[in-house]
């Protein structure tokens, strides 16, 4: 962990501008009941169904909450080395909105739930980061409001209202677009494995409220631009990078920034102002006198502690430290608690790094081309292993591998069977070789002549006319043997 | 109150407007000079907590002492539109209706 | 008639099992001095065909012997409580028309135990008020009128914001009267009116289909006749219910017990402090005299008065128009128009809110919504928020320090007799003094009660006040046995029916 990233530069007209970047990350809590009411927190519903009178705010009704929504919130804290305060309150976030049947959202301002942590983030080339975690506190959804029904309404179902959300709320501390989606990517890596958020980002499981401003190299920092709602890394990023050429814009202008809420436009990549939030800013919060202050206890927080699976980050320096995996290649594997357990079932007994290298490009390259997912993947681990062990041991070479890889997903075969029915096996056999070399060499014996003559470049030709006789089955390693022996030792 | 002088706290209309606007909450015009009257002589009033000492006193939010209790994570509410809309003002097809909404 | 009308509820259940009278009977009797006494203005709703389907059902409980605590009681319920199927209003013109898919637990109890449910009964608007006068369906008449004096011959106010549940209780139009109390809702109008009324300790009673006004103050409790029928009312109004996140789950004391072992033996030895502070400029000579005779009353059934200080008691009433506006202010949010009640249509969205919030609210509902958000306001938070929250901190331990030395606390509990009905509503502040006996309790969340002890030279009843360490309103239910028996209060308003 040796290689921290430095900061990725932007190139103005006036001179460089370093890009500050902090994230309000939004993840649904998976709990089956919403945080305050006891209606459902799922989708699917037709509108207005998973709404309590709680949640409609009808008079007097009140809210009471849910223990297994505190006990996630604790899990994340504990997945992000942050502190749980034992000790937190909720308050009230007062603004009037459609949605919000309430008039104030019940959320933790004063006492969050959660305290500081870190994450740390590997970017493509290998290098790190770690991301400061402010805070993580529970709070409630607010409700839908559809604005395309109707010319002159708005129509307004509450089925999200009172859901469970963790507000993760990182610390200012990324420098790229890439960094934020790394660090997007890593949060929901690690929800998963912890299993308190499903991470479904088209669902709007996990959603970004992105900070960002811009400054001179080590100058002060810039004003900043709140763009909400996002719900795909490729949004994230976009919006990332529009604002950081506007702000840059703007500035270099003689302009200067407005600190203000704005929106991410998917259908043309632009932010603009959110007029509807204009004067909100005045959220008068207190402590919600619904509700008492929140008591967590040590033995509690212990045990979900001890409870808690292996982490991404643990798991990674493990295929690093004790099967020498590359730092990209474990932090790819690890993402998804799911990969990684088929990487380690894929790669028992077998080459653990020639495993990860088929695992990361051709496995990862079939899914991705096919719209699968490893869930439904045609090659089990066991399977993908045997193709592994079958390479190894000589009986096939890379090549052939990879036709018989293409089989096995087409088919979902084992490897072994494939390579039995097409006779696809290594040819090995010294003898059977031989008699192949000395058919092409007296095929080609100017081309002997020329080789001897000092022509070196033409092995490779020899080599290809052997293989390609045997229809690839050729063990190459004694090809290139047998070969040499025969030109050169001659 | 401690930190300020008592005479800064004599409310304006345009602090009326701008309560009345958090609060979203219409005051006739011909309302906001006499509510000026009304709550600055109910501020001033108040005003008389800063002769109580209050150093080195935690804020007190709840009476009861105890702890927040905790439901378990079970679905017992909700599939009754129906009721959640009986009294809606507007409603179509299980929907609230608002007036439109311009983000 | 009137001897039905003049039996307590405690006296009702023993004629309703000895069979002497049936719950149809004394439904029928409530019905007619609710038409009786209308002019009173205290009923907005009538239920009473429902009364009598409920009448009906209790007579064959009764029957069967499987009569509940208040079988065939006739209630009418203030309306801060929701009442499924019937229309809620909390007296608010922005919640005209909104008829509660649920019950509250209060009332819910209430119903459990056999009552039957009268009507909805006229309030201060959201509670917010002492004199009933701020209600959407107008002022509340009390039954009582005095015999001499300036006030004689003018229409006097039952005290508010439970002025209707009072007024009604004084006017016999109801036998039990459900009200809620937030900073002396009960006590003052049971003073006002010649009733026992009692705000029982904070979460004793869930607030769950309440009205909210301010949900760290708001406490539902009952206004009754005598002490009996309060601490009848009382054991089937409480309940722990996780519906109510500060409910609280400690058994209630044994409240009819406490009453008969008062009754029977007195006080002896019981601790009776008697706060200083409670001596406010102005205080009315026959007030300081009646409290004054209480101590005496108290002694005489064995309890030992002493003089305790609560120094924060200045502080209470300023305190508590900070956090109960604030409070308020975030709980009457709700009010928007897009669910329920009253919408008046806008250009926008937020115009909508404007004008519907214009439209539905009263004037002193608007005020303290203002002073509410004024006081949360950002750079005014903890200059006043914050600094309520720690002057309640201050009275809180103040009560912490006496009651550690005394059982129970004796004060008056209104510092004036009912006052004539508009005489007050002009001047805010005046009508805020109204609280100062009754808040400082609420801010505490401890339990106090109002006795009628007597009345004033003018012929208008006049109460004490009894104030407990949290959790025992046994021991207000004893000390109030104690001074009603002592008082001997047996006078009758002229409004009431017959």
């Amino acid at each position: 962990m040796t290689d921290i990233a430095t900061s990725p530069l932007v190139e103005g007209r006036t001179g460089q501008w370093e890009v500050v970047i902090g994230l309000e990350v939004h993840a649904q809590v998976s709990s089956q009941a919403k945080l305050f009411s006891g209606s459902s927190a799922t989708f699917g519903a037709g509108p207005n169904e998973h709404v309590s009178l709680v949640d409609a705010a009808m008079p007097g009704m009140l809210p009471v909450i849910n223990r297994f929504c505190v006990e996630q919130a604790v899990k994340t804290g504990l997945g992000l080395n942050a502190e749980i305060n034992l000790f937190s309150v909720f308050d009230r976030k007062n603004y009037f909105y459609a949605d919000l049947p309430q008039g104030y959202q019940i959320s933790q301002f004063k006492d969050p739930i959660v305290g500081e942590g870190s994450l740390r983030i590997v970017m493509a080339d290998g290098s790190t980061r770690d991301i400061g975690i402010e805070r993580l506190h529970l709070e409630q959804d607010a409700g839908k409001s559809m604005h395309d029904q109707h010319p002159t309404k708005s129509y307004i179902d509450l089925n999200r209202t009172g859901v469970a959300l963790m507000e993760i709320v990182s610390r200012p501390d990324m420098r790229s677009a890439a960094e934020a989606a790394a660090y997007v990517r890593k949060l929901r890596s690690i929800l998963r494995y912890l299993g308190t958020c499903d991470g479904n980002m088209e669902e709007g499981s996990l959603r970004a409220d992105v900070n960002v401003s811009v400054r001179r190299p080590g100058g002060p920092l810039g004003t900043r631009t709140e763009t909400k709602n996002l719900n795909s890394l490729r949004f994230i990023q976009a919006a990332i990078d529009y604002e950081v050429a506007r702000q840059i814009e703007i500035i270099e202008d003689g302009g200067a920034i407005d600190q203000e809420t704005r929106l991410f436009d998917t259908a043309t990549g632009t932010t603009r102002t959110m007029r509807s939030k204009e004067d909100a800013h005045d959220y008068r919060y207190f402590p919600d006198p619904d509700l008492l202050p929140m008591i967590v206890t040590q033995d509690e927080v212990d045990a979900l502690a001890s409870a808690l699976p292996e982490l991404p980050d643990d798991i990674r320096d493990r295929l690093m430290g004790e099967y020498g995996l590359s730092t990209y290649d474990a932090s790819v594997i690890t993402e998804e608690r799911d990969t990684a357990r088929y990487y380690e079932a894929a790669s028992d007994g077998r080459d653990r790094k020639l495993v990860a290298n088929w695992m990361t490009v051709e496995l990862f390259g079939a899914l991705n081309k096919s719209g699968k997912s490893l869930e439904n993947c045609p090659i089990s681990p066991e399977k993908l292993g045997e193709l592994v062990g079958l390479i190894s041991d000589g009986t096939i070479s890379g090549r052939i591998a990879k036709d018989v890889f293409a089989d096995m997903f087409e088919t979902g075969k084992g490897a072994a069977a494939i390579v039995d029915e097409k006779g696809l096996k290594q040819v090995s056999d010294g003898g059977a070789i031989e008699a192949l070399i000395d058919q092409v060499l007296a095929a080609n014996q100017d081309k002997v002549e020329a080789y001897r003559g000092g022509k070196d470049k033409l092995f490779g030709f020899f080599v290809g006319q052997v293989m390609k006789q045997s229809g690839g089955q050729a063990n190459p390693g004694m090809v290139n043997q047998i070969l040499r022996s025969k030109l050169d030792g001659a | 109150m401690t930190e300020n002088n008592s005479e800064q706290h004599a409310i304006d209309t345009s602090t009326i407007q701008k309560i009345a606007r958090l609060a979203r909450m219409e005051i006739q015009p011909e309302r906001e000079q006499a509510l000026c009257g009304e709550l600055s002589t109910i501020i001033s009033w108040i005003e008389q907590l800063g002769e109580c000492d209050t150093a080195n006193v935690e804020p007190l939010a709840s009476v009861t002492g105890h702890s927040l209790p905790m439901r378990d994570d079970v679905v017992t509410a909700g599939n009754e539109p129906e009721a959640v809309l009986s009294n809606a003002p507007e409603e179509a097809s299980h929907f609230f209706v608002v007036p439109k909404v311009i983000e | 008639m009137s001897d039905i009308l003049s039996m307590t509820a405690v006296a009702a259940r023993q004629a309703l099992d000895n069979k002497t009278i049936s719950a149809v009977e004394l439904t029928e009797a409530y019905i007619k001095a609710a038409d009786d006494t209308a002019d009173n203005n205290a009923y907005v709703l009538r239920t009473s065909d429902k009364a009598m389907e409920m009448a009906k059902a209790s007579d064959k409980r009764l029957a069967k012997g499987e009569a509940g605590l208040l079988e065939g009681i006739p209630i009418g319920i203030k309306d801060m409580f929701c009442t499924q199927g019937v229309e809620t209003t909390a007296s608010s013109a922005i919640l005209k028309g909104f008829v509660p898919p649920y019950e509250s637990t209060v009332t819910e109890n209430l119903w459990q135990d056999g009552a039957v449910m009268l009507g909805k009964i006229n309030c201060d608007e959201f509670a917010m008020g002492s004199a009933n006068e701020t209600s959407a369906f107008g002022a509340v008449t009390n039954p009582w009128t005095a015999s001499e004096g300036p006030l004689q011959g003018k229409a006097l106010t039952p005290g508010g914001s439970s002025g209707g549940s009072a007024a009604a209780m004084a006017a016999r139009s109801t036998l039990l009267a459900p009200g809620t109390d937030t900073g002396g809702s009960i006590r003052q109008p049971a003073a006002f009116c010649g009733l026992v009324g009692m705000k029982p300790t904070y979460g004793r009673c869930s607030r769950r289909g309440i009205v909210a006004f301010a949900s760290s103050l708001d406490q539902a409790g009952p206004i009754t006749r005598d002490v009996a029928d309060c601490a009848l009312m009382m054991t089937s109004m409480a309940s722990y219910d996780s519906g109510d996140s500060t409910s609280i789950d400690a058994p209630l004391p044994d409240l009819m017990d406490a009453f008969a072992t008062a009754k029977n033996a007195g006080i002896k030895g019981m601790r009776i402090g008697i706060p200083d502070e409670y001596t406010v400029d102005g205080m009315p000579d026959q007030i300081a005299s009646l409290w004054e005779t209480g101590r005496k009353w108290l002694e005489d059934a064995g309890a030992v008065c002493v003089p305790v200080s609560l120094p924060h008691t200045q502080y209470a009433l300023p305190a508590y128009y900070i956090i109960a506006p604030a409070e308020a202010s975030s709980n009457l949010a709700r009010y928007d128009g897009v669910r329920y009640g009253l919408r008046v249509d806008g250009a926008s969205l937020d115009d909508m809110y404007a004008k519907t919030r214009g439209a539905g609210f009263g004037d002193e509902v608007k005020r303290r919504i203002l002073i509410g958000t004024y006081v949360l306001s950002a750079g005014y938070y903890d200059a006043y928020y914050i600094k309520a929250q720690k002057i309640r901190r201050l009275i809180q331990n103040d009560f912490t320090n006496v009651f550690a030395d005394v059982d129970a606390l004796l004060t008056p509990s209104t510092p004036s007799s009912a006052f004539a009905l508009g005489d007050e509503s002009k001047d805010p502040l005046s009508m805020f003094l109204n609280d100062v006996f009754t808040v400082p309790a609420n801010l505490a969340g401890i339990p106090a009660i109002s006795v009628p002890a007597g009345l004033s030279s003018d012929g208008l009843p006049l109460g004490l006040q009894l104030i407990a360490p949290s959790l025992r309103e046994d021991t207000l239910i004893k000390g109030a046995a104690i001074l009603e028996s002592a008082a001997g209060f047996d006078h009758v308003a002229s409004g009431a029916a017959s």
